[in-house]
């Protein structure tokens, strides 16, 4: 499979690199050398593209195929119904949504993402990847891309290490757990567009109680015009929501570490600190790794409302993370293909961090 | 508790007292704010000291809108919106999940890895994504601003086919032959003996599929184009659409905590079932 796709991926370069060859051989030969150049290295990132496709591609069905197994083979039912046309008709529902609105749009936004549609949407044209080349080279996007990586990484790294802490602790004591529990769980019940007024109100330059704090220790805290500012008052607001479902998890994970384990570190002589960074925290691994997909996935995804209630991906375009570029090109641009085509790309970030999400959940216990 | 350190105890208490006042400190701004008239909630420092306006925004918000610059439809409508839609969400999710999950493990047929694949693949389409083509989709079947629209994209769910197929599968063999052995149809067995063993499950999915339900913003931000259509979420952003002068922000608080109010007591209240959905969904 992969290789069929890099061969038939060569080929159509081949092809289309002896058409622009002829092509310009009216120009001067310096000219046609250049534009020769060109296309081979904007071919190249069609290989690229194409190859890293289908790698994706074939390593789901890998994984998918040990995730049917593991499902599927062994665990089959010995009892069944018979009935000719009882399953379709309850499969029914779910098949007709399935196909309805997600099937027929992803191969929309497939198709879409190869066309390029005029201003009036008057005529469209096949224009095979230029959507994608020209993706790559806009600058703009790029930006975005960088802006994503960022603020995903800070979310991801701060928001778990800050759970971490305070489920350690709250794995700690005794009395009134329940209560610290309860208080640091009901956040997630806020939804995010919410998240992102109250943390506007409180970080508001001219009214803002925290701003103001803030100024007092001299720092002038402006995230209209400060893209820096902006992006710290995104982060906390998704940092804040995504607190208490770490926490759960976090939780969870220390609560099921065998007592005996720690117990016997302890006879051993080991203090709190040394239990923790030489059994705990190893032992937390998987679970720290498939939070890090789950945090990665919802700063990619679900922090859409927070960008779009606070900074609307300003001042500038400091704080324009991809899916909001997706809705703001496609929505407000009205630039269909490059929007289909950034909604491909993000559709590719999603399967491979789904998969990357199966193959945690597999190993989650391990002990 | 391993060993006894009075210390360490200390510490853990203060650093999750620490932890509890970072989180709620907002809320309790947000509420102090909500209890103040428009004049002290627009002070620059504003007073941390609880108001008397409460009710009187809470009615204000409720029956009319913010009464200031930004007409907007009254919030006691967008709830009502929010709340059918969370619902209609959650409802639709569990049944239609449920029925394909049965089909899935009860039934032997043809074409059944297939639909197994077409429902597992959807995990990997979040809507944020294929948005535009959906929209189109959705506005060609003319259910734009209605609650259809609103509620049946995103109601197919892979997450809950699957964890209901996991149940099932833990389902003991043994009840199914009984039920055959004594006459019962497939629709017998569902509704006599598998549903009432799924309850617990179907109250945990619950719970986390209202609160989704109740929190979506994307997705209406488009369907809804008429504001009597505005789920409370969109209805936020649009009282803060006016910048900074128009904005009233006691009314905008006291919205806001109406906002957090249903799904914040459905997971205070039903805490157990809400963590053991929140576990199981991720599985």
């Amino acid at each position: 499979m992969l290789f069929c796709g890099a061969m038939n991926c060569w080929i159509v370069s081949k092809k289309r690199i002896s058409k622009n060859l002829k092509t310009s051989q009216h120009r001067d030969t310096e000219g046609a050398q250049r534009t020769q150049r060109k296309t081979k290295a904007s071919h190249f990132f069609v290989c690229l593209a194409f190859l890293l496709f289908f790698s994706v591609s074939q390593c789901l069905c890998g994984e998918l195929s040990g995730f049917k197994y593991s499902l599927e083979v062994f665990l089959e039912k010995r009892a069944r119904f018979r009935s000719a046309w009882l399953p379709y008709l309850l499969l029914l529902p779910q098949l007709l949504v399935t196909v309805l609105f997600f099937f027929w749009p992803a191969v929309q936004a497939l198709y879409q993402s190869v066309l390029l549609q005029d201003a009036f949407g008057m005529s469209t044209q096949f224009v095979w990847f230029d959507n994608f080349k020209s993706l790559f080279a806009d600058e703009t996007y790029l930006a975005a891309f960088k802006t994503t990586a960022v603020f995903s990484s800070l979310v991801a790294v701060l928001g778990l290490s800050l759970s971490l802490l305070l489920a350690v602790f709250a794995d700690r004591v005794v009395r009134g757990s329940s209560i610290y529990k309860t208080m640091l769980i009901w956040p997630y019940a806020v939804s995010p567009v919410v998240v992102g007024v109250l943390w506007m109100f409180l970080l508001n330059p001219t009214l803002g109680i925290v701003a103001h704090g803030l100024r007092h220790f001299g720092i002038e805290w402006n995230n209209l015009l400060n893209g820096r500012h902006a992006l710290i008052l995104i982060v906390l607001a998704a940092i804040w929501k995504q607190i208490s479902y770490n926490f759960l998890f976090f939780l969870a994970g220390l609560q099921s570490i065998p007592k005996s384990l720690i117990e016997a570190a302890a006879i051993d002589g080991a203090g709190p600190w040394k239990r923790f960074f030489t059994i705990v925290f190893p032992l937390l691994t998987p679970t720290t790794f498939f939070l890090l997909v789950v945090n990665i996935v919802y700063a990619f995804f679900d922090t859409f409302a927070i960008v779009e209630a606070t900074t609307q991906g300003g001042p500038g375009k400091d704080t324009e993370i991809l899916v909001f570029k997706v809705f703001n090109d496609g929505f407000k641009g009205g630039d269909l293909g490059s929007a289909a085509a950034q909604s491909v790309i993000l559709m590719s970030i999603v399967i491979v961090l789904t998969v990357l999400q199966f193959k945690y959940i597999e190993k989650k216990v391990q002990y | 508790m391993i060993e006894r350190r009075p210390f360490l105890g200390m510490f853990s208490h203060f650093i999750l007292i620490l932890g509890v006042s970072l989180v709620a400190f907002p809320i309790y701004v947000a509420f102090v704010a909500a209890t103040q008239t428009a004049e002290q909630s627009a002070l620059a420092p504003m007073s941390l000291i609880p108001g008397d306006q409460l009710w009187i925004n809470l009615q204000a918000v409720l029956g009319t809108g913010t009464s200031g610059n930004v007409a907007s439809s009254p919030v006691g409508r967008m709830m009502w919106v929010s709340l059918v839609s969370a619902l209609m969400i959650a409802i639709g999710k569990i049944s239609i999940s449920m029925l394909s999950a049965f089909a899935l493990v009860y039934f032997r047929f043809p074409g059944r890895t297939l639909f197994f694949w077409m429902i597992f693949v959807t995990l990997m389409l979040p809507v944020e994504v294929r948005i535009s083509p959906t929209y189109k989709v959705v506005s060609d079947l003319s259910m734009l601003n209605s609650y259809a629209g609103l509620t049946v994209p995103l109601i197919a769910s892979a997450t809950a086919t699957f964890l209901f197929r996991q149940f099932f599968l833990t389902v003991p063999d043994e009840l199914a032959e009984a039920a055959r052995i004594d006459g019962a149809g497939p629709l017998r067995f569902f509704k006599d003996i598998l549903w009432p063993l799924s309850r617990t499950n179907v109250i945990a999915l619950f719970v986390i599929m209202f609160i989704y339900g109740w929190n979506q913003y994307l997705w209406p931000l488009l369907v809804s184009t008429e504001q009597n259509m505005y789920p409370i979420g969109v209805g936020i952003k649009r009282m803060i659409a006016g910048g900074d002068a128009a904005v009233e922000w006691n009314m905008v608080m006291a919205t806001l905590l109406l906002a957090m109010l249903p799904p914040g007591l459905v997971v205070v209240i039903m805490q157990k079932w809400f963590v053991k959905g929140l576990v199981d969904s991720e599985k």
